[in-house]
């Protein structure tokens, strides 16, 4: 049974956002230039026409389990369980997923969306390489011409990923301003979509960006969330304790936690990306270090400094250094839905090679921060109790990053 | 009346266009800045911008992104923009200054703060790249109050059933972005402006800017013409930074450089060269 739970619509549900400008409480909205404000509109337009056509689900749901391969598995991690000795757990496998994240979800729905509007290019932000690796490969399906734009930091650090984009038929550009990491990339997608209004669509990688976008991204990723609370039903015949996800822009999490916002029971669990150490500064937690303000068409928390300018995130991790987060999870942060923590550089790459050693996966140095916390949350939790965590990546793209760190010489 | 209005005013009784330079606040250094401000008016600016640096200045291309990155170095903040326009209010009472920015360090310094001060400050009116009409309440009545202008933009991609929406509380005068493109990048063709223009006249009777791609002499009188005023600030940050050192510091004649631009834009603004070849915006 893989039949989407129907979400709730009563008043006292947390599912109904965002309200018509866009917004989840103060957060979100539509900050762009007048030039992208007609676009970003049409997009809105012409997702919720989509979503009110079964014809849109069907073939969304058709090439998600032909082609993205869904539903994921979802994995009980015994040998993990025993070595931490406390709840069990479990992993949403969305690393199997065609490319090897959970991103491929998102490019699917939003690439059958550019194509119902016509659009002709297709262009992307990439931190890690996975997003822009999804889109082109969906490109590639579709037959459509794709420019990712990518900071030149990350094109350095995540070679592997830029030359399966090209592979794959993409234009890479690496973006040289700022500290170039993933907000320049956006900045210069951003800037290539003002100058190519006509023909172009922006795919955008997370649950931030101008509205639509927060919302879109999330209903794409939802089948995450959705999928897992039918299969933790099957597995257990209850719903998990804790629900656990990493979060750079936070579109894994948003898509684990959604289905179970309305589920008071299970408490959820978002890792931001600690770095060097949150009193260091050089870190990425938007929500535990950051406050509010706008950035990228929408308002939520970023890392800023006195004056309202942007500071640079620090992560190990290319997926995770952005400075801000989707609205959404600002919301939720505020109004205590969803309990955020973080993880450092160094826990992750602890727990990189715990999951490598303990269950035979190799995960992506994203997911590794959601597991560091699960490692130190797992065995204060009795063992009847259930720990799901989004394994949202896979590791090949890190191992070289990884041996870097570890002082191997590949 | 406000000092804009009262400008737009004059210039129309001695039918011209206006002509608005930009400068970048603490680009390369507070005193350059502060130099090139004082200089403008006397070498023909009607209206003066001052852009606010920010870090990811999302509308503009590599030339004022640079701009910006040099003002932050200097370690230029929201207060000392407005410092610079207090200072320059000493000696001039009558020149219109619009500050155009992104919303973050606003909102970091608080929209009414920010309003109260950059009115006591002597500032005229505030262009504020990604404030869309959407989401203009949360600036527009602490500038209603302080009797600023909330200037808007307009592009190629705003149509026509979404002119009155987009203009609905404007004040000042109108900002029409001739390209869909970032800043310093192409310019409109003379068709393009011949039919945007008049388009947006019937939607305001408030003056029109075009900027965006307003490079040259030829350029900023034809667009005076077409419309209301040409804001020029590329092609004078390229000027200025053709004149730094490696250092980054501006050389000795730099800002008279600049300003001599501003005299040759000012002199085809009024009529005063040969170039009368309307229509020709672009090449």
């Amino acid at each position: 049974m893989n039949t989407p739970v129907a979400p709730p619509t009563g008043a006292n549900s947390l599912r109904t956002g965002p309200n018509e400008r866009g917004r989840f409480g103060e957060f979100g909205g539509r900050f762009v230039a007048e030039t992208l404000m007609p676009l970003i509109l049409e997009v809105e337009r012409a997702y919720n026409a989509a979503k009110a056509d079964p014809g849109f689900d069907a073939d969304l749901k058709h090439h998600l389990t032909h082609y993205v391969g869904r539903p994921s598995p979802l994995w009980f991690a015994e040998r993990l369980t025993k070595h931490l000795g406390g709840a069990k757990v479990y992993f949403k496998r969305d690393e199997l997923n065609h490319t090897g994240s959970h991103k491929a979800n998102n490019c699917m729905g939003q690439i059958l969306l550019a194509r119902r509007m016509g659009k002709t290019r297709i262009i992307a932000e990439t931190g890690a390489g996975q997003h822009g690796v999804a889109t082109a490969t969906m490109c590639a399906l579709f037959g459509l011409p794709c420019t990712v734009y990518m900071g030149a930091t990350d094109v350095e650090r995540q070679a592997p990923n830029v030359f399966r984009m090209k592979l794959l038929g993409a234009e890479v550009k690496a973006v040289t301003s700022g500290p170039a990491t993933l907000k320049d990339a956006m900045n210069e997608a951003m800037r290539d979509w003002v100058a190519n209004v006509t023909d172009t669509y922006y795919l955008i990688g997370t649950v931030a960006g101008p509205h639509p976008y927060p919302m879109m991204v999330r209903d794409f990723q939802s089948v995450i969330g959705e999928e897992a609370k039918v299969q933790m039903q099957e597995a257990e015949g209850r719903l998990p304790d804790a629900a656990v996800a990493c979060i750079g822009g936070g579109s894994n999490a948003m898509g684990l936690f959604h289905p179970f916002l309305d589920d008071t029971s299970v408490r959820l669990i978002g890792v931001e990306a600690g770095g060097h150490g949150i009193e260091t500064k050089e870190h990425a937690a938007s929500l535990t270090g950051g406050r509010p303000g706008v950035l990228h068409g929408n308002r939520t928390y970023l890392l800023q400094d006195d004056d309202g300018q942007i500071l640079e995130g620090h992560s190990i991790s290319a997926g995770l250094d952005y400075p801000g987060i989707g609205p959404e999870h600002s919301w939720l942060h505020d109004i205590g839905r969803v309990e955020y923590v973080s993880a450092t550089d160094q826990e992750a790459l602890a727990a990189f090679q715990l999951c490598t050693r303990t269950e035979g996966i190799i995960p992506a140095l994203e997911p590794a921060h959601a597991l560091a916390y699960v490692t130190k949350l797992a065995p204060t939790m009795d063992k009847d109790q259930i720990i799901l965590m989004n394994l949202c990546g896979r590791g090949d793209k890190d191992i070289f990053a990884v041996a870097e760190h570890l002082g191997v010489k590949l | 009346m406000s000092r804009i209005a009262a400008k737009f005013a004059e210039l129309k009784r001695q039918g011209r266009g206006a002509l608005i330079p930009f400068l970048e606040a603490w680009d390369p250094d507070q005193a350059t800045s502060m130099a090139l401000l004082r200089g403008m008016p006397e070498a023909g600016a009607d209206l003066i911008e001052i852009g606010m640096p920010f870090t990811d200045p999302m509308a503009d291309g590599p030339i004022i992104q640079a701009a910006g990155k040099r003002g932050l170095a200097a370690g230029v903040k929201v207060r000392d923009v407005l410092t610079m326009v207090r200072a320059f209010r000493v000696a001039d009472n009558e020149t219109p200054v619009v500050l155009m920015g992104y919303l973050n360090p606003i909102l970091s310094y608080g929209p009414e703060r920010f309003c109260v001060d950059a009115a006591a400050a002597g500032v005229d009116g505030l262009i504020i790249v990604d404030l869309p009409t959407e989401e203009a309440d949360l600036l527009l009545p602490f500038s209603n109050a302080n009797g600023l202008d909330f200037i808007r933009l307009i592009a190629p991609t705003t149509d026509d059933e979404r002119l009155p929406h987009v203009l609905n509380g404007s004040s000042g005068f109108v900002y029409y972005v001739s390209i869909t493109g970032i800043t310093g990048t192409r310019s409109a063709s003379a068709e393009h402006l011949a039919a945007a223009i008049p388009r947006i006249r019937k939607a305001t009777d408030l003056p029109i800017a075009i900027g965006f791609g307003v490079r040259t002499p030829e350029q900023a009188g034809s667009a005076s013409r077409i419309a209301d005023a040409a804001v020029v600030a590329s092609a004078l940050i390229d000027t200025l930074s053709a004149n730094l050192d490696p250092n980054g510091k501006a050389l000795s004649g730099a800002v008279e450089k600049v300003l001599d631009q501003v005299r040759g834009l000012a002199a085809a603004v009024r009529g005063h060269t040969s170039a009368q070849t309307d229509g020709a915006i672009a090449r």
